[in-house]
Order: C-alpha cells, then sequence, then structure tokens
C-alpha cells in the first residue's frame, strides 16, 4: 500500500513538472525570438521567413483587443490579448508558404488578417 | 394544401439548369419504393451578406436578396419551409448599422409567401456582439425543431468569434440527441463546417468535432450548413455535409489560389456561382435530394 502511494506521488510530481515545462514562458538564450504585435486588420509582420529544423519563438501581443494567432499547418493557434505576451515555442518541419490568420473575429477586415510564413531549408 | 409532391414533378420544379445530389443512406436504390407519403422539401438560402458593397464582386448587391426571394415565390409548388443559414447580413463595426441592416433584411425577407421562416446566425451576424442584435431580431441562437418527423437541430457556431460551439451548447446538444431514436432522421443546420474543411481558410468549427462525435451514433444525420459560399459534399463517417451557395459572391475552391477572395462578377455571366438550393427529404429512408438553383440565367 505504501508502496502504491509513493508511486501516486511520483507520477504526480513528474506531471506537474511536465506542465511547468509546457507552460514556461521563458525564453532559451539561443532561442530566436519574433515579436508580433496584432491590431484591427494586421500583424505587424506580413511575411516571416524561418528556417526548416531550426526551433524558434514568437512573442505575440495585441495593441487593441483580443485577435487569435492560427498557423494550421504546424498545429499552432493561440488567442493574442492586450497587455499580455503570448510565447509559441514551434520548429518548422517541412518547407513551403504557410498562411497565418486571425481566427478570432475582429470586425469589419476581419478577413484581410492574414499573413505568410515562409520555411526554406 | 398538403405540400407532398411525387419525385418527377420535384424534378421538374427544382431541376431546371440546376445538380441534382442524393444524399442518405439508402440513396437511389429505394427510390421505387416511395409511397409519395411522408415525403417534403424545404429551400436553403445561405450568405445573403445584406450591406454587402463591391460592385466588382456584386454590382447588384442591393438587389440579389429580393430576386432571391422573388424567384422562391416564384416556385411553382411552395416548400414546406424556407432556411436562411446564417450571415444574413454582411458584418459593420457600428452596433447602429449592424441593426439597420437586420431590420432590412427581415422586412425583405418578410415578402417570402412561405410564412414557416427559421434564421440562424454567421460570424458576420452574429460574432462582433455575440449574437446580441441577432436575437433581438431573429430569437434564439440555437434552437431545435420537428417537421414531418424530421428532427432539425440548429447549431450556433458563430456567435463565440472563436467559432467554438462551446461546453454549454455541447452539453445541450448531448441532452436534445438522449432522447432521439438511434436510427431517428436528423438534420442539423449551421453556418460554419463542423469538419475540417480548410482551416487555412478558417473554413472549420474549432470544437466541430465534438458535435460530429455526439452526432456518429446516430444512423441518419444530414447536415446543411453554409460560410464557403459554394456546393461542397462531404461524408464524416456515414454523415454527410451539404454546404450552398451563397446569394452574394462566391469563394473560389478551397486551397485553389494562395488568398481566400471573393471570385469576381462575370459581365458575360451574371449571377455566376451564385444561388439556393432546394432539398427534398424523404422522411422513412432519411434520403435527401438536392437540387442547386442557380440565379444566373441561361
Amino acid at each position: 500500500m505504501l508502496h502504491e502511494v509513493l508511486r501516486f506521488w511520483v507520477h504526480v510530481a513528474l506531471l506537474v513538472g511536465v506542465v511547468a515545462i509546457t507552460a514556461s514562458s521563458a525564453v532559451m538564450a539561443d532561442e530566436p525570438v519574433i515579436q508580433i504585435t496584432a491590431k484591427k486588420f494586421e500583424y505587424s509582420l506580413r511575411t516571416l521567413t524561418l528556417k526548416k529544423g531550426v526551433p524558434v519563438v514568437l512573442e505575440l501581443t495585441a495593441l487593441d483587443r483580443v485577435h487569435g494567432f492560427n498557423l494550421p499547418d504546424f498545429g499552432v493557434r493561440t488567442d493574442v490579448v492586450p497587455g499580455k505576451v503570448t510565447r509559441i515555442r514551434f520548429t518548422p518541419d517541412k518547407t513551403g508558404e504557410f498562411v497565418f490568420f486571425c481566427d478570432v473575429f475582429c470586425g469589419e477586415g476581419h478577413e484581410e488578417m492574414s499573413g505568410v510564413l515562409t520555411v526554406t531549408d | 394544401m398538403d405540400n407532398k409532391i411525387d419525385r418527377r414533378q420535384f424534378l421538374k420544379l427544382t431541376g431546371l439548369g440546376g445538380v441534382v445530389f442524393a444524399s442518405g443512406l439508402s440513396g437511389w436504390a429505394h427510390a421505387a419504393k416511395k409511397s409519395g407519403q411522408d415525403e417534403f422539401y424545404f429551400v436553403q438560402l445561405s450568405d445573403t451578406h445584406w450591406g454587402f458593397n463591391g460592385p466588382k464582386v456584386n454590382p447588384d448587391a442591393a438587389n440579389t436578396l429580393k430576386k432571391a426571394v422573388a424567384a422562391v415565390n416564384a416556385l411553382e409548388q411552395a416548400p414546406d419551409f424556407v432556411v436562411f443559414t446564417g450571415d444574413l447580413t454582411h458584418t459593420t463595426d457600428d452596433p447602429k448599422l449592424r441593426r439597420a441592416r437586420m431590420a432590412e433584411f427581415r422586412d425583405i425577407v418578410s415578402a417570402l409567401k412561405i410564412k414557416e421562416v427559421r434564421f440562424m446566425p454567421g460570424e458576420h451576424d452574429a460574432s462582433l456582439d455575440r449574437g446580441e442584435a441577432y436575437q433581438e431580431f431573429f430569437g434564439k441562437l440555437n434552437y431545435t425543431f420537428d417537421h414531418k418527423g424530421v428532427h432539425f437541430i440548429v447549431l450556433d457556431n458563430v456567435s463565440d468569434p472563436g467559432a467554438s460551439i462551446g461546453e454549454v451548447q455541447l452539453a445541450w446538444l448531448k441532452q436534445d440527441l438522449k432522447q432521439m431514436r438511434q436510427d431517428a432522421p436528423i438534420v442539423v443546420l449551421t453556418h460554419r463546417p463542423l469538419f475540417d474543411l480548410y482551416p487555412q481558410w478558417d473554413w472549420a468549427t474549432r470544437d466541430g468535432a465534438a458535435a460530429i462525435e455526439l452526432l456518429m451514433p446516430y444512423k441518419n444525420v444530414t447536415v446543411f450548413y453554409g460560410h464557403i459560399h459554394q456546393e461542397h459534399h462531404h461524408q464524416t463517417g456515414h454523415i454527410a455535409h451539404h454546404a450552398a451557395q451563397s446569394l452574394i459572391f462566391p469563394l473560389p475552391v478551397a486551397g485553389s489560389v494562395p488568398k481566400r477572395a471573393p471570385l469576381p462578377w462575370d459581365p458575360e455571366q451574371p449571377y455566376k456561382g451564385i444561388g439556393f438550393r432546394s432539398v427534398e427529404a424523404d422522411v422513412k429512408d432519411a434520403y435527401y435530394k438536392i437540387a442547386e438553383r442557380p440565379m444566373a440565367k441561361g
């Protein structure tokens, strides 16, 4: 019984550790960081070029209202909230051109709020 | 007046220049068994975007909805009901203008001779104020109704600006489905595709898979929706999904061009890609025959 209880708490500890790493907003020193702001109805970067296999951190914030950032080809999406920096860490694993767009309906020009990510070898 | 029609008559009414598409588990194999009972038809209009202004895309935008109403009224046999699957109005940041457009839309469609008219919102109607103005004019965002043995479920996947159905509504759907037999004919009406048609163009519902999972145990489910401004047919397992054309402008086929943008108006073929559809329902076999009705002449 004692063994089972101990094993349970080890699992809990491991789980907490995993969650902590995933939710960490810290940026490692050698990671490229790209800052993007969002406002009606554009991102500060309309085009973005990254290297395949090179991890990157996107730092997103909104200037006016809640927007979204969706890069479906890489399974990346987040809300982008005023007054808060949202960090997304991902590694492009394929080359090509991929659209990113706002997926939180934000007004008359919402459907124009998009950009293109180019991933090169 | 009873609106029962036979198959030949329906084709005569709806097939002129259009495409007839059959959907359902039984398909044409059962056509010979039809008795003419338990049949009805309805008309689906979608994405009318009242208030849109873009002469290069639709120089007749101020008249398109009125012409569609006239076309429905001119049907030789009246449908049992008409349903608008969202984006009744074109979005605006101005709440007063939003309400003015909704009032104008409501006035125009009040000319429909068919008195049973069902509405649901699109993101253009409801995403900026979580459906507040929409509800003032058209009522609930999600609801059910029954018609001649078919259970219709109207799902709202737009009043959340992030295009989610949401846990509350999913729980409501689960509860509603609990009362249904597993072989009951069920039709879901919604605006966005419930499946990932093309997420790169936001043609999806964020938690649409959860709704499909709830519907999956039911054998006879068909989904009619709008949003993508073109006819489209897709299966998720045994569930058929049918997107309707728009009544303002067509959009390109998913992924066919780099950017999702309205297709330009073709003066040689006015109204090309714009239209509505008729749906003949055979209740007994949960079988639907769809006839596209283009607004283009010739």
